[in-house]
């Protein structure tokens, strides 16, 4: 970015927690059903009917709370935010304004020059999402879906705390990993069950004041994200550099064109009048309610990758990239204990197996193989039964043939040779195949040494002992 | 006897008796509406098919013997309470093609209990009135005298029970949509304790007190219809889960004993002269039963009007947002985009008093003017709380008059939205501060019925009903019936 600025940016992440229900209602949550079958008479805000408070919803909130170490309110209270929208049937949002259920906690993140960085998080409340507007398809008409309105949302408000795109990366990376740590998210950002808007402005470096932000909504990706904030600072840089001011704004990413424009402004002109919800009675959580939410919390990823690096020797950045899910983390463990060498189980998992997911678009739940197959293959490893080099084709074939990897080392026959008889005769069988190279490499040609290397390793179709190869070749070489 | 003089509760004794059938009931009840709610107009619906499939239906359950005091009673609802497959159409032309697609829960509870449905009652606009006459389907008329109101909101179940088109209907109380109308009609009209019978269902006018109660002849036939309307709810978040008295079995509680407290600001100013003559005597006669009486000052409590004049309001605009011509009610015709679309729908469905507060609502709670107003407001709310929970330490009961003045003519304060406000002076109260209170006749001034007000703590509607058949014990005027209505 241009010298001689600063960048101030803040994240307003909306998770969708993983309930089965609506916040205040019994509809299903579920993601993909024909458009209104999941909108009850409450969703559709009819006369007379009421909100009720779904409890999962805020159990998840408050285990959210807890796992960054916030204040949980003893007291909250939903308040409705008024504006008329067709997607938004009753003519309210209720939310939480005042008194969010969670306030005043934060997270750690890593940089990339490894270094940490706290950012606080102001709050986090529960509110309902609205539905959907649908335009395409319908010719001069509108359609309305209100499966997704009355679907819970937590609203995670970040501090002005991040200087970077790649910062807010980290850090909304750090909430998605938690949520799904805490499964009361389920972190699908292509369904929009976690996204988020960012608030960015810019100022010269050194000074106290923050610049004019602008708010950039609806990113749905970390790579929006990134690209969405860096396009931002630019426009406001070479705003103000151009002597233009900033507008406080709303404004919108569009990932074909790579830009931010400004929404319509009749998002800006809205009163929300917010007041206490009268049908809801404030959310009132008891210490002992929290103590027990406290217990029942898994081991989280800061913890986690603390404990990898501590008891495993593993580096804090590998030990970060292990922790990032809860499954990767599992899967790490099983094969670490498995193979009984936590090193090489990192450098497996890390390496090869995540380079299968991703050229297959797995995820690791799903993999072919499993973390006892791979613990299995790590062993022949260790035993010295066959090299790192030939395992990385037995992987290969275990990911394709779904076996594990003693079936595959003895169907192929790639059991390596250990026995010193079998490899000096085949250095005997090289070394009478190649008189003339013997012969410039006992005048000292020393240079050549590889090439027999080379030669006994492809007469034994590689599955000679490296080490092996290596100590009888300079004896026999050497000569009687 | 004819039927119609007699109460829900003689009815339901004369049905288990075998002495008429619900089906004789109700085609009585259905005939004489038919008759005399052209003049009235108290029914937005009749509902005479249903009302006749109820009837056997319960008349097939007392005959297994399984029916209960109120099995085969009819009954009138105020519009407000959505019925299935029935308009519902809350007083306005915004719900004017209304069919609910499901039953209020005080409608499915009463259904259960067996009683029958003869109708929908008039009622002013979304309950925003206290004359009945800001209703799409224009004024009800007060028995005792057409040419005046019957007090609202709920003045078309206060007309029906009146002029005994129905034994009993129920109502709603926002600011004394019950009490009121129950003065100006000679009725006993009850409002349980906020969060005593479930909201869902009633369509919502002002959410933090809305309370639905009983329009009937009589405080026992309010205890039987409270009784069976009463209890927690899991779809309102509001009602209460503790459990419900038999509120008809603690009727006979005697009035000695009795502490009875007179608010001295319900006596001042406005209170019509033979009004305030008929509630002084009424109390004078409870402390000659052996009840003590002494004057209290709740010095907030002139502060309710205004108070509940942003209050209500306020909850009403935000209430009101649903009815956007989206999803049901009114819709204008061909709308030419989203803005025109609500524009004309809520400007041709709304009637002018709903809409004036919307407005006021909207204002009050505007970013500038909340604190000023509806936080304001809230604050003096608590003050007046406080003013009751302190009468509440000394004395069991709370007296005064229901209504400042017996009913007026119809178009006298339709001009005056003020004059017309302070009708609720003195039952708003109750509302903001969630009290169960009771309005009971207890005279007459120049003709017309007066209503004697008896708030009571938080759930103590049994220590209100029971003062309240105490009275109806020594007095005759809940069994007086207008004339010309026989």
């Amino acid at each position: 970015m241009a010298n001689g600025w600063e960048t101030v940016i803040g994240l307003e992440i909306h998770a969708q927690l993983a309930t089965r229900s609506k916040i205040f209602s019994g509809s299903a949550t579920a993601y993909g059903a024909p458009p209104n079958a999941q909108a009850n008479l409450v969703d559709l805000g009819y006369p007379g009917t009421l909100p009720v408070l779904n409890r999962e919803a805020v159990l998840m909130a408050v285990r959210f709370g807890l796992a960054i170490g916030a204040t949980i309110a003893p007291r909250s209270v939903f308040a409705r935010k008024n504006y008329f929208y067709p997607d938004l049937p009753k003519g309210y949002q209720i939310s939480q304004y005042e008194l969010p259920v969670v306030a005043r906690g934060a997270v750690e993140i890593l940089l990339e020059d490894g270094s940490r960085k706290t950012v606080g998080v102001t709050r986090a409340h529960l509110e309902e999402d609205a539905g959907k507007s649908l335009h395409e398809g319908l010719g001069r008409m509108s359609g309305i879906d209100l499966n997704r309105a009355g679907t819970p949302l937590l609203e995670i408000v970040s501090e002005p705390d991040m200087r970077s795109a790649r910062e807010a990366v980290a850090y909304m990376k750090k909430i998605h990993t938690l949520v799904r740590y805490l499964e009361i998210c389920d972190g699908n950002m292509q369904e929009g069950s976690f996204r988020c808007d960012a608030n960015v402005s810019v100022r010269r470096a050194g000074a106290q004041e923050y610049g004019t932000r602008c708010e950039i909504k609806n990113l749905n990706s970390f790579r929006f994200v990134e690209r969405a904030i860096n396009h931002e600072v630019e426009r406001q840089v070479e705003l103000i550099e151009g002597g233009g001011k900033v507008v406080q704004e709303t404004r919108l990413y569009d990932p074909d064109r790579d830009e931010t424009r400004p929404m319509r402004s009749k998002e800006e002109a809205n009163d929300y009048r917010y007041f206490p919800d009268p049908d809801l009675l404030p959310l009132e959580i008891d210490a002992a309610f929290v103590a027990e939410l406290r217990a029942g919390l898994p081991e989280l990823p800061d913890a986690k990758a603390a404990r990898f690096a501590r008891e495993h020797g593993l580096s804090e950045y590998d030990a970060g990239v292990l922790t990032a899910s809860r499954e990767l983390a599992a899967y790490y463990e099983e094969v670490a204990a498995g193979a009984g060498e936590p090193k090489l189980a990192a450098n497996w998992v890390m390496g090869e197996l995540s380079g299968f997911l991703n050229r297959d678009g797995l995820e690791i739940g799903v993999a072919p193989v499993g973390a006892a197959a791979l613990a299995g293959l790590l062993k022949r490893i260790v035993d010295g039964t066959i090299s790192g080099k030939l395992a990385k084709d037995v992987f290969e074939a275990m990911w394709s043939e779904r076996k594990d990897a003693d079936a595959v080392i003895a169907e192929r026959g790639l059991r390596q040779i250990t026995d010193t008889g079998a490899i000096e005769q085949a250095i005997r069988d090289v070394m009478a195949a190649n008189p003339g190279q013997l012969a410039d490499y006992r005048a000292g040609k020393d240079k050549l040494f590889g090439f027999f290397v080379g030669q006994v390793m492809k007469a034994t179709a590689g599955k000679a002992n490296p080490a092996q190869v290596n100590e009888l070749l300079k004896k026999l070489l050497a000569g009687p | 006897m004819s039927l119609h003089h007699a109460t829900a509760a003689e009815i339901g004794r004369g049905l288990a008796a075998r002495e008429y059938s619900s089906v004789e009931v109700t085609r009585h009840f259905l005939e004489r509406i038919e008759r005399a709610n052209p003049a009235l107009n108290a029914f937005v619906t009749v509902t005479a098919e249903r009302a006749l499939a109820d009837a056997q239906r319960a008349d097939a359950r007392i005959a297994r013997g399984k029916g209960g005091l109120l099995t085969g009673v009819p009954l009138a609802h105020k519009d407000i309470f959505c019925t299935t497959g029935i308009l519902t159409s809350c007083g306005s032309r915004m719900l004017a093609n209304f069919v609910a697609p499901y039953d209020a829960t005080v409608v499915e509870r009463l259904d259960a209990a067996g009683m029958v449905l003869l109708g929908k009652t008039n009622m002013d606009e979304f309950a925003m009135g206290s004359s009945n006459e800001t209703s799409h389907y224009g004024p009800v008329r007060n028995p005792w005298d057409p040419a005046r109101v019957p007090g609202g909101s709920s003045g078309g179940s206060a007309a029906a029970v009146a002029a005994r088109l129905a034994p009993v209907a129920t109502g709603t109380d926002t600011g004394g949509s019950i009490r009121q109308p129950g003065a100006l009609t000679g009725l006993t009209g009850f409002k349980p304790t906020y969060g005593r019978v479930s909201r869902y269902g009633m369509i919502a006018f002002a959410s933090s007190l809305d309370q639905a109660g009983v329009l009937a002849q009589s405080a026992e036939d309010a205890a039987l219809v409270l009784g069976a309307m009463a209890g927690h709810d899991a779809r309102d978040s509001t009602s209460v889960d503790a459990p419900v008295p038999d509120y008809a079995a603690g009727l006979d509680r005697p009035v000695k004993g009795l502490k009875i407290g007179i608010i001295r600001e319900f006596f001042g100013d406005g209170l019509e002269a033979e009004t305030g003559a008929a509630v002084r005597a009424a109390i004078e006669a409870f402390r000659r039963e052996g009840a003590t009486v002494e004057e209290l000052s709740l010095p907030n409590l002139p502060l309710s009007v205004p108070t509940y004049y942003v209050v209500a309001p306020a909850e009403c605009s935000s209430n009101l947002s649903r009815f956007d011509g989206v999803r049901f009610g009114h819709r204008c015709r061909d709308p030419k985009d989203l803005m025109d679309l609500y524009r004309r729908s809520r400007g041709e469905g709304f009637g002018v008093e709903v809409k004036r507060r919307i407005m006021t609502g909207t204002y009050v709670l505007s970013a500038g003017y909340y604190d000023a107003y509806y936080l304001k407001a809230q604050k003096v709310r608590s003050l007046i709380n406080a003013d009751f929970r302190r009468a509440f330490a000394r004395v069991d009961v709370l007296m005064g008059p229901t209504a400042p003045t017996p009913a007026f003519a119809i178009g006298a304060k339709t001009d005056d939205p003020i004059l017309m406000y302070l009708n609720d002076i003195y039952t708003i109260g109750a509302n903001l501060a969630g009290l169960p209170a009771v309005s009971v006749p207890c005279g007459l001034s120049g003709g017309l019925p007066v209503g004697l007000q008896i708030i009571g703590p938080h759930f103590a509607e049994e220590r209100l009903l029971a003062a309240a058949h105490a009275w109806q014990r020594l007095t005759d005027w809940h069994r007086r019936m207008p004339q010309g209505w026989a």
